[in-house]
């Protein structure tokens, strides 16, 4: 199935069944996405760990 | 098989077009003319070349019929040299500074010298088939513009409409940028580790960027340690949020096959970064915004979709051919 990127509305294929806390990636923004619910299937940022270059 | 001659191939463009050219399945490379070296093999000059031509660079004298001449010669030169050498071919694309600008005023203001054939600048197309793809298809008279004006035409024209008129374009590029000719300034000993702001106002690309974008442009541009490689950091101003960011580039670069929308939340790139895109003729787009703040940013090659790529994707959109034609390689990671 194809949802929306809650980040940058690209769409994001998810291979079916669709499992809860499953990780996906958007290829367009690269964002962690986990779905977090299931009826109807839902997306949401994933944590993530800030990344810093020494700023 | 489009037969093609490249003048001032001894350079840095005139070797891109040399590589692109003779792996292009669509074209023939009649004439490598060069006024430093004629008669002296190719690949003597071009090393990457070796095994890939016999070609031996030919005196300007020799230059003859051909279906598209590129002029990889410097600027105040080209313009000395191209109202005669024109008559050679049905499509001329010129790689050089000196028919960018339509105004003959404006040019010797960022040029410094008066232009010597200023009849035939309203008549070039540029070489941007991003914005001008119809017009170059029956272009006869094209001009690519230089690698940074390239890379902040692109990164900014998504913007028009979106920010105000003021936009800051922050510059940097590598050595070869400089040309093969490069002076005592471009000594190893000299460029190596420097961070050179070379032109801190005034940059002669701000003219082409803002006849290009509608955009009052502004440019500082610094020497880095990269051989090959241009990145801008534009600043600029408006009440556009991210997601309405990406729309518009979306909206302009989404069929684009050159153009790729470069800003995501993971990974060691998340923004444009030459680097990635040595040898290809790709320019990666990216953006950022907070509050009123408006960053937008481009990389690409500076021999490649800087010019020499380009000059080949405009080639491509003339003759009719697709426009990818030879132009398919990715860049290389790592590198």
């Amino acid at each position: 199935m194809t949802l929306t990127c809650p980040e940058c509305e690209g769409p994001v294929e998810l291979a079916e069944p669709v499992r809860l806390s499953e990780i996906a990636q958007c290829a367009d923004c690269s964002s962690e996405l986990e779905v977090v619910g299931l009826d109807p299937v839902a997306l949401a940022l994933a944590p993530e760990i800030e990344e810093d270059w020494g700023e | 098989m489009i037969r093609v001659c490249v003048m001032g191939a001894a350079g840095y463009l005139g070797g891109e077009l040399l590589r692109l050219l003779l792996g292009h399945p669509g074209t023939e490379v009649a004439r490598a003319v060069s006024t430093r070296f004629p008669g002296r093999r190719v690949d003597s000059v071009h090393p990457n070349l070796r095994g890939r031509t016999a070609l031996a660079f030919s005196s300007p004298d020799d230059l003859d019929a051909c279906d598209v001449l590129l002029m990889a010669t410097p600027h105040r030169t080209t313009m000395t040299l191209l109202p005669e050498v024109r008559r050679h071919a049905r499509t001329v694309i010129d790689l050089s500074g000196d028919f960018r600008l339509p105004d003959a005023a404006v040019y010797e203001r960022y040029y410094g010298v008066p232009h010597a054939a200023p009849e035939l600048l309203g008549e070039f197309v540029p070489g941007v088939p991003e914005l001008f793809r119809a017009e170059l298809a029956g272009a006869d008279l094209i001009s690519v513009p230089g690698c940074t004006a390239t890379a902040a035409i692109l990164a900014l024209r998504p913007l028009a409409g979106l920010v105000g008129p003021d936009v800051q374009i922050d510059a940097r590029t590598g050595s070869s940028g400089s040309g093969a000719l490069a002076g005592d300034a471009n000594l190893h000993a000299e460029r190596s580790g420097a961070m050179r702001v070379f032109a801190p106002v005034r940059h002669r690309h701000e003219a082409e960027v803002s006849r290009l974008t509608g955009l009052n442009a502004r440019m500082t541009a610094t020497g880095v340690e990269a051989v090959r490689g241009v990145q801008v950091v534009c600043h600029a101003t408006g009440a556009a949020d991210e997601r309405t960011l990406r729309r518009a580039y979306r909206e302009h670069y989404g069929g684009e096959p050159f153009v790729r929308i470069v800003a995501h939340r993971t990974g060691a790139h998340r923004l444009p970064d030459p680097k990635l895109l040595s040898g290809s003729n790709y320019c990666d787009v990216g953006f950022a915004a907070d509050g009123d703040r408006i960053t937008a940013i481009a990389a690409l090659d500076n021999l490649v979709k800087g010019g020499a790529g380009a000059a080949v994707q405009c080639l491509n959109v003339r003759t009719g051919q697709p426009e990818t034609l030879g132009l398919e390689f990715p860049g290389l990671h790592p590198i």
